[in-house]
């Protein structure tokens, strides 16, 4: 099942990135999926039947919004703190809990924290992530961890577990 | 609307010239890689911009190889950086 | 039209970064400042390049160049930042807090 999938996604990608439909093309094309998901498919999809459910592609086009908002405001935020003239940073590695389980959410909540305003993953040991912060505003493990995944996880949880 | 394309193009070049500063100059090995990854990226919006200016769409696939290439290297500095084998 | 505010909007944002590069004190820092306002960059333009050349196939090419930068960056960054901390690189002086110590020998 999950070979079939990744043939298809694969096939895609070939078919958008050559952008010609004619039958030599996608012979060439299938070859080259068939081979990519002879030998990677098995790292992949776990269950394969989350992608027919439709309503995870909304909550994904949400969180997408959200995500390019996050990222144009950490942009003016490092901005600000390049060009003022003392540069008020104060950086710190601060431990964050999460309660995402799959490997995938994972990901992709350490790449969201990664471009989000002030904070990079350094590290993730199975729950924790450890968070470089430039600017750390509190020293309470609450707050922070609010802070800093409270905002993606709830829409990384709604399409991806 | 050429002319500031081509001024865009040699202010992105002015910026890798940047990067080769921190490359050169930089205290510790870590400061030389993250020259090194930072070049890698801006290369492609050199890449991008040519593309634009001279009407020539295959310098966008020479963007894309070059986005793969320098991503395998960064993980294999990053790899001898930790101290490990390359096969661990 | 589009395409030139995109690009300059792009170009603008990898001066940021590279500024950060060059300022910051310590490898953590810049490689922060610098992963973040480059990719975000380039991403913006490619994006011009995506509207001045419409539904064609550099377009897709181009559409398709922006996930791949964002997770290979993001990656990277990740990546590095991990080795220059087992390499044995020290936080800045400015530095307040560091919980990752106690997971590194």
């Amino acid at each position: 099942m999950r070979y079939i999938a990744v043939f298809i996604l694969a096939l895609i990608f070939w078919l958008l990135i050559t952008f010609r439909f004619t039958v030599p093309n996608l012979i060439a094309g299938s070859l080259a999926a068939l081979i990519c998901s002879a030998i990677f498919a098995r790292y992949y999809f776990h269950n394969v039947y989350k992608f027919l459910q439709p309503h995870r592609y909304l909550w994904f086009c949400v969180y997408l919004f959200f995500f390019g908002w996050a990222c144009i405001k950490a942009n003016f935020d490092v901005a600000y703190r390049v060009l003022h003239p003392r540069m008020p940073i104060k950086p710190g590695i601060v431990r964050v809990k999460t309660t995402l389980r799959s490997e995938f959410a994972k990901t992709l909540l350490a790449n969201s924290i990664t471009m989000t305003p002030g904070t990079i993953t350094v590290d993730v040991i199975g729950d924790d992530f450890y968070v470089h912060w430039i600017y750390v505003e509190s020293e309470d493990p609450e707050v922070y961890t609010k802070m800093i995944t409270g905002k993606f996880e709830k829409y990384i949880k709604r399409f991806a577990e | 609307m050429t002319d500031l394309l081509t001024i865009l193009l040699f202010l992105q070049i002015a910026l890798s010239v940047a990067c080769l500063y921190r490359i050169i100059r930089g205290p510790t090995i870590p400061d030389r890689m993250v020259g090194i990854d930072i070049f890698g990226i801006l290369v492609v919006g050199i890449c991008a911009i040519i593309s634009i200016q001279t009407e020539k769409s295959f310098i966008l696939d020479i963007g894309i190889a070059w986005i793969i290439l320098s991503f395998i290297g960064t993980l294999t500095l990053a790899k001898y950086l930790s101290g490990k084998k390359l096969n661990e | 039209m589009i395409t030139i505010i995109l690009i300059c909007i792009g170009v603008l944002f990898n001066i940021f970064g590279c500024v950060g590069l060059i300022r910051l004190p310590d490898v953590y820092n810049r490689l922060q400042a610098a992963t973040k306002c480059v990719t975000l960059g380039c991403c913006s333009i490619l994006l011009g390049v995506v509207f001045h050349y419409g539904l064609s196939d550099a377009g897709f090419k181009a559409l398709f160049a922006i996930p791949i930068l964002f997770f290979s960056a993001t990656v990277a960054a990740h990546a590095l930042i991990r080795g220059a901390y087992h390499f044995g690189t020290k936080l800045g002086e400015k530095s307040v807090k560091d919980d990752y110590k106690e997971v590194v020998k």
